[in-house]
């Protein structure tokens, strides 16, 4: 088990390590000279220079890499050009938005899709088993910021449960802050839920017609028993490859989710970011993201290795 | 009292007809031996019993189980006794355990489900279990799991679920299909003392003769969904009745008439070859491991000669054929076919590799589905400098296909429109069809039903006959090497450990390894009137 | 089966009909907006700005009194072409990736392939598109990018599972035999026999790449305007959401309907080309 996490920990660093490379060379050595592109058109050539300056441009390109890593390790991201603020103290406010809010959504969504997965999976072809697949064929097919925009005519416009937009901070208290992020977790959550709830249930039924199912009901289990037992943990392998990956499309959906809701978290940071051409800020917010989707992948590998002792190796 | 008594049972799925008048009985104590083809339904008279039958199916008649008709039971009572009245082990023993729990508590589960007992004491009847089925607590943990288990132990794993609670009924589909023949005599020999143990009925399902002769107490013979002879074993191999009966008896000790005599000149030569694989990396930065599938054989193979080749999974003969083949290159030693060698400069020989053909095990895996047969058989046409092109190639795929006993007009058509035992005609009409020298037969006819691999010997025998063809014959059953070659290799563990006469070594082998091969093969009783 | 037997078994499979007839609905639109549109979307008429649907305006105007249904059937184009295109890109390359990782099973290229992988997995197909844009600035070409980037390991993934099971069957053996080389083997047995899956892959990819596009381009980060996209409609109505909910409510249809006649046509294609699916679901 320890080899197994210590070689998943291995190949997290190489990819930290290429990720953080291709990022840089993305933002910082295509285009040209970032500190131009950033002043735009009419910079002045002192202005320049001191941005240069600034942003230790006048290193070598393998140099200014590696501060740039070494800088990250320490928590030191840069710092902003039009706000003139460490990034790493911006990044910090804003994720108390996005993080809190990507993980509702990713409870919400497998709260809904592991039950009615297991449900549609154990009536198949009845009626329920039809009708959640219908749902969900629906929820996988629909634009989650449309679906957003949707709920904030009917649940803000029209029945003002809700408010349409913007975050009422934290200092208002756990539920209040809850309560802003609802309609946000909820239109984040629905794609996703329907893409599990039907993983769920196609994983369910392969494992349920393998052969150790039948073996577990010539033991004398029920159906139930066979699904509980057994069934249920072996399904779990792909459901966790897929929740792995929804994270990833959880974070970008969050940024455009963020900005039906005008939440002040990353993904309104980015967009701002990018009409102020600050790179800098750009380069971080993508780099976080991108460790934050790494690390989930390594997590979720490290989850297969406890459900599956195939993957523990022998002892 | 019969323990089981099956009475004119039919079984119908989605209307389809499986089952016709089917009855049998088991008595508490006796092994009855159920024996069929595919499509037989054998292994559908066993579901019917256990009633876990595929969905859409539907059984008319009586199953009598211990006084209670199981057709007419409701699925709670069933999974009353399924497991504790009546248990069964399946064919396929390395997936029939759930993968990720330990195999103590695969077994305690059966005593758990069913009794009013605490953890501790379902796990300690399990391990008396597990020791019952010679998988001892101090070499096989009750925390194992089935991947650290080889197939004939995980078997026992599915006995001693199956045996647990002292059930009277076992029923065995195919127990030993997919093991080696040591451990398929290993398992059929603990088989039979479960039952004089517990005096249990065994119902021992098998296409099989020869493993259910060996055992069996009494006889039901099935075809196409019904019982066609069946009586007290082995008293009915001297007085078969039914014609289909005779005829499955008589394929099963089949023996090809051959008239070629091989000559003394070598055709293939093996000598010193070793063949290596890196397995993987011991830890992060440890050096790849080697494991020598390949150690140090030599033999040679006569012009004409049909040589046997014979030895259990892992023994090494899969990696021999494809060095043999050209397909990969060996770490040392030399492979010469009519004193050219099969690999030049690390290059595999054209001119060599044009001489030698194979046939595989698998009569639907062996062909693109998306080819019509013309394009199949014509595939082996790629080793030539100048293959035939228009009327030349028309007249070789016709002699090709014809040389089997298929027609021209078979050419346009798909494989999926043929059986079994046609797709391995035209295996071997892709063998012929560049005129080899040598044929390589790696299980060609071990997928095959008795009836079918009988027509598929015949047809290579006296394909060798006309052409003057030279076989490497590979297998794992024994008894069909007998059948049909002159001299036979057993190799174990990477080495050949004997060879010589084919007669001679079945009547009097040298080695432990071959001695223990012949004992643990099943036989069918001696003296037989077909 | 036949050409005849897939014909029927095609012609009965519910899923596959009416997937077929929505997709072809919104392409058949975006084609016909070549040649005619009910009224020319470059032409702004304020007056007639955010006029509930009428007769005039089937589906109602937009608040530069643009035509919606004129507006849907031109941004058709634009999320046909950025999908298609995106899935070309990932096909393109993830296919002879796969095919090559898997012939190479265990070697160094299908090491260095399948790592490359997992590293474009980390980067969602919009952070690619917010660095493009962040260094480029946002155009149509940005989300074909972005988007086709991100289908090159899902092609590549599919392949090398589906070509590594096919390697090990013995008609592939044969094949070597017969003396034929990986590239050879690849292109006469491996793609043939991976193309139902890679189709039925492609109208998902497809279909995710309609919605990838509109998300982009809602948020800015796809086609610009004056080229009409599903994606901008609902920016630009997102404001008057309140007194002009057609204006949100028609682009968005436009979306779930053709994603959901997409995808519906992969099940269908999928229970078609599996007949184990097929008969199973009986």
């Amino acid at each position: 088990m320890l080899r197994y996490v210590l070689k998943r920990l291995v190949s997290l660093v190489i990819s930290l390590a290429v990720a953080s490379l291709v990022i840089f060379v993305a933002i910082e050595v295509v285009p040209g000279d970032p500190a131009a592109y950033m002043l735009g058109m009419n910079a002045q050539a002192d202005t320049l220079a001191a941005l240069r300056e600034q942003l230790g441009l006048n290193g070598s390109i393998p140099e200014r890499y590696l501060s740039w890593v070494a800088g990250m390790l320490q928590g030191d991201f840069g710092t902003s050009y039009t706000y003139r603020t460490p990034v790493a103290e911006m990044i910090g406010e804003r994720l108390w938005i996005s993080l809190p809010l990507a993980l509702y959504a990713l409870t919400l969504s497998t709260l809904i899709a592991f039950p009615a997965g297991v449900w549609a999976a154990s009536r198949r072809g009845s009626a329920v088993d039809m009708g959640v697949m219908g749902v969900t064929q629906l929820g996988v097919a629909i634009p989650n910021f449309w679906f957003a925009m949707l709920m904030v005519l009917i649940f803000a416009i029209n029945l003002r449960w809700f408010s349409a937009g913007g975050f009422a901070g934290w200092e208002q208290g756990f539920f209040a802050g809850m309560k802003s992020l609802t309609l946000p977790a909820v239109a984040l959550a629905l794609p996703q839920a329907s893409i599990l709830t039907r993983v769920m249930r196609s994983s369910l039924l392969d494992t349920l017609s393998e052969d150790f199912i039948r073996t577990a009901r010539a033991k004398g289990l029920t159906r139930r028993q066979v699904l509980w037992r057994h069934a249920l943990r072996n399904a779990m392998i792909p459901v966790l490859t897929i929740i792995g990956m929804q994270f990833s499309f959880l974070m970008a959906g969050a940024i455009i989710i963020e900005n039906v809701f005008f939440l002040p978290g990353l993904g309104r940071l980015v967009f701002q970011s990018i009409s102020a051409r600050d790179l800098i800020v750009v380069e971080s917010v993508v780099m976080l993201l991108v460790f934050a989707v790494i690390l989930v992948n390594f997590a979720v590998d490290v989850a297969y290795a406890a459900v599956d002792p195939r993957l523990r190796g022998r002892r | 009292m019969s323990l089981l008594r099956i009475e004119g049972l039919n079984l119908a799925i989605h209307d389809y007809p499986i089952l016709h008048d089917v009855s049998l009985t088991v008595a508490p104590g006796q092994i009855v031996g159920v024996i069929g083809e595919s499509g037989s339904g054998k292994s559908m008279t066993a579901m019917a019993v256990m009633q876990l039958l595929p969905e859409g199916a539907g059984a008319t008649g009586r199953v009598m189980l211990d006084g209670q008709d199981v057709l007419r039971l409701s699925e709670a009572d069933l999974c009353g006794m399924r497991g504790r009245v009546m248990g069964m082990v399946f064919q396929e023993p390395m997936t029939a355990l759930n993968p990720i729990q330990t195999i103590g508590d695969q077994v305690a589960e059966t005593i758990l489900v069913h009794e009013r007992v605490s953890r501790a004491e379902a796990r300690e009847r399990a391990r008396d279990a597990l020791t019952r089925v010679e998988l001892p607590e101090d070499r096989f943990p009750l925390t194992r799991y089935p991947h650290e288990l080889s197939g004939g132990q995980r078997q026992r794993v599915v006995i001693a679920m199956a045996i647990a609670l002292r059930p009277k009924l076992l029923i065995a589909d195919e127990p030993t299909t997919a093991l080696d023949v040591t451990t398929q005599a290993q398992i059929l020999k603990l088989l039979k003392r479960l039952v004089q143990e517990d005096g249990m009925g065994l119902l021992m399902i098998s296409h099989d003769l020869a493993v259910v002769a060996d055992m069996a107490d009494h006889l039901v013979i099935m075809r196409h969904g019904r019982v066609v002879e069946s009586g007290p074993s082995p008293d009915l191999f001297h007085r078969m009745q039914h014609p289909y009966s005779k005829a499955l008896l008589a394929a099963s000790t089949h023996q090809p008439d051959r008239a070629a005599e091989p000559r003394d000149t070598p055709l293939l030569e093996v000598r010193g070859v070793i063949r290596d694989y890196a397995t993987a990396r011991k830890g992060i930065w440890g050096k790849p491991g080697s494991f020598r599938a390949v150690d140090d054989v030599s033999f040679s193979i006569r012009r004409g000669e049909s040589l046997g080749l014979v030895g259990e999974s892992g023994c090494g003969k899969s990696t021999l054929t494809r060095a043999i083949l050209g397909l990969e290159e060996v770490q040392a030693g030399s492979i010469l076919l009519d004193g050219q060698p099969v690999f030049t400069g690390h290059k595999p020989n054209r001119a060599v590799r044009r001489r030698m053909q194979v046939v595989f095990q698998d009569p639907y895996g062996s062909f693109n589905p998306r080819h019509r047969v013309e394009r199949l058989v014509t595939e082996p046409f790629h080793l030539l400098d100048r293959p035939p092109q228009g009327a030349a190639r028309d007249a070789a795929i016709a002699e090709a296909l014809d040389s089997v006993g298929l027609t021209a007009d078979d050419r346009h058509k798909y494989i999926h429109e043929f059986s079994g035992g046609q797709r391995q005609r035209i295996a071997i009409a892709r063998a012929l069809i560049i005129k080899p020298d040598l044929i390589i037969l790696d299980e060609a006819v071990s997928a095959l039903d008795v009836s079918i691999r009988a027509q598929i010997l015949d047809l290579l025998a006296d394909l060798g006959d006309r052409l003057g063809l030279t076989y490497l014959f590979i297998s794992h059953d024994l008894s069909v090497v007998r059948q049909v070659t002159d001299r036979v290799l057993v190799m174990q563990a990477g080495k050949i450990v004997e060879q010589g006469e084919t007669a001679a070594i079945f009547d009097a082998p040298a080695h432990p390894y071959t001695k223990q091969l012949l004992s643990a093969t099943p036989r069918l009783p001696d003296r037989i009137d077909a | 089966m036949r050409a005849g037997g897939l014909m029927r078994a095609a012609l009965t499979n519910r899923s596959l009909v009416i997937g077929l007839a929505l997709s072809l609905v919104f392409v058949g639109a975006a084609l016909i907006s070549f040649a005619w549109v009910p009224q020319d979307v470059t032409v702004l008429d304020i007056a007639n700005k955010m006029k509930t649907p009428s007769a005039a305006h089937p589906l109602g105007t937009d608040h530069f009194g643009r035509d919606i249904l004129s507006m849907i059937m031109v941004g058709a184009r634009t999320s046909i072409a950025v999908a298609v295109v995106a899935v070309v890109i990932g096909m393109g390359l993830g296919v002879p990736l796969g095919l090559a990782a898997a012939a190479r099973r265990g070697s160094l290229l299908d090491e260095v392939i399948m790592r490359g992988n997992d590293l474009v997995f980390a980067f969602p197909s919009l952070l690619i598109a917010i660095m493009i844009t962040a260094v480029f600035g946002p155009s149509a070409l940005n989300a074909i990018i972005a988007i086709g980037i991100f289908n090159i390991p899902v092609f590549a993934r599919l392949t090398r599972g589906a070509a590594l099971s096919l390697w090990t069957r013995d008609y592939v053996l044969a094949a070597r035999v017969a003396g034929k080389g990986a590239v050879r083997i690849s292109l006469e047995h491996i793609l043939p026999n991976v193309t139902n899956l890679l189709i039925v892959q492609g109208t998902i990819q497809f279909s995710l790449g309609i919605l990838a596009e509109a998300a982009l381009s809602y948020v800015g980060l796809g086609a610009q305007p004056p080229i009409p996209s599903w994606g901008r409609m609902l920016a630009d109505s997102q404001t008057m959401i309140s007194f002009a909910p057609h204006m949100a409510i028609f682009p968005g249809m436009a979306i779930l309907l053709t994603v959901l006649g997409l995808n519906l046509m992969g099940d269908g294609l999928r229970d078609l080309f599996d007949p184990r699916i097929r008969r199973d679901r009986r």
